[in-house]
């Protein structure tokens, strides 16, 4: 395996945005009561992940990074400090927009993500994905397989949690340890499990 | 019972602790939480970006229209973690490669927009600054316990400093390896909720998990 077909199955697998590097962890927390909610989630992080990362490369690429603006003829600027802030205004914009238009088709949907959805746009995942991407230095398909395979990552992560805490409403924790601490310690539990995942390496 | 300002400051501290009782702001408090020097510069960071935020948003609230005020905060969060994170970089060039991206990632730590959304917005600039800090140390202080039992039983050492002599140095203690993975950063956040709402006379009951 190689390319982008590589570069998708290490995101959503190897280097799991949710369980390896630990982002977007307040919305998996908060939505992962019950499985339905949780994949409408997921699929919203893969939308959003799936445009924004993409957008954020071209926007680095041709604008942002050092020398980028040469077609302009300033190559010696280097406006690569403006990058966090510019992606965060990208990803805002499109989740505004992903809002109004769900809100307009799907009012069930909107009605059950609530408050969260605005949320989307300090899922550190989105923000994460992005920044992951510039590192990773590869070219545009590459970005647009990282994009869609950060997503699908983060949704199977929610998906899975979910699985578990809809089960663990007929458990019988400590007093204390209900809802959140209890998620805490299925997310640890879930985490050392990706990290067998994470030993796999294909081709 | 204390006046209200002081409640204000004081609550997020202990009471509703952002990241205990609120599920605010656990992203980075993870990745971070291998050492207390990174724990405290980082709790520090956000500290001071959460007083900074809550202030000009609280100071703008009247003025900014309901339709665009998410890019309108994320934008002002986004400026002035840019402005520490290049501050670090200048004066603390060695704590700014090991953040690296978490400073960054301050930008989209749920704590700073929950409190701009859920306080700032419809407060005066002095309370909403007192709830800054509040929230600022209350997160700090989750941070630093988790790193202090990371860092002195991962590593036997307390800010650089040997506490116990490990065993490959010719003392005695042997280091938990599992306290550097991530995951053990979870069940340390766990056994941590546990306790602050075990203490608390009304734990909120989560019918739903």
């Amino acid at each position: 395996m190689s390319g982008p077909l590589k570069t998708l199955f290490d995101a959503v697998f190897v280097e799991n945005l949710a369980l390896s590097f630990f982002l977007g962890m307040c919305t998996l927390l908060a939505i992962s009561r019950r499985v339905s909610t949780a994949i409408g989630m997921g699929v919203a992080v893969v939308v959003v992940q799936t445009i924004t990362v993409p957008v954020d490369y071209l926007l680095h690429r041709y604008l942002l990074s050092a020398g980028a603006l040469g077609w302009a003829g300033l190559p010696d600027v280097d406006l690569s400090y403006l990058s966090l802030v510019s992606f965060i205004g990208v990803i805002a914009a499109i989740v505004q927009v992903l809002e109004m238009a769900l809100d307009r088709f799907a009012p069930p949907l909107h009605a059950s993500l609530g408050i969260f959805l605005p949320l989307v746009t300090v899922n550190c995942a989105i923000l994460g994905g992005s920044l992951f991407m510039v590192e990773r230095k590869g070219d545009f398909v590459d970005s647009v397989a990282y994009g869609l395979g950060g997503g699908l990552g983060w949704a199977l992560a929610i998906a899975a949690v979910a699985g578990v805490r809809e089960r663990l409403r007929y458990g019988d924790a400590p007093r204390g340890l209900r809802g959140l601490g209890i998620a805490f310690i299925v997310l640890g539990l879930t985490a050392i499990g990706f990290l067998a995942i994470a030993g796999l390496r294909v081709g | 019972m204390p006046p209200p300002q002081a409640s204000v400051l004081l609550d997020p501290i202990v009471r509703h602790n952002p990241i205990a009782v609120q599920i605010l702001g656990v992203c980075s408090s993870l990745a971070v939480t291998t050492q207390v020097s990174t724990a405290l510069v980082m709790g520090l960071a956000l500290t001071v970006t959460l007083c900074l935020s809550n202030v000009s948003i609280s100071l703008i609230r009247r003025h900014l229209p309901r339709s665009i005020r998410l890019i309108v905060e994320i934008t002002i969060i986004a400026s002035l973690v840019i402005v520490i994170d290049q501050a670090l970089q200048a004066y603390a060039y060695d704590m700014s490669k090991r953040l690296s991206v978490f400073v960054g990632l301050i930008v989209t730590n749920c704590i700073v927009l929950g409190r701009a959304e859920a306080f700032a917005s419809r407060s005066a600039p002095w309370p909403s600054l007192l709830d800054g800090l509040g929230n600022g140390i209350g997160y700090g202080l989750v941070l630093a316990i988790v790193a202090v039992v990371r860092e002195v039983l991962g590593n036997g050492t307390l800010l650089g400093a040997t506490v116990l002599r490990r065993a490959a140095d010719g003392g005695w203690y042997v280091p938990v390896d599992f306290l550097h993975k991530p995951a053990s950063g979870f069940f340390l956040l766990a056994l941590l909720v546990w306790g602050l709402r075990t203490r608390r006379k009304d734990p909120p009951e989560d019918p739903a998990s």
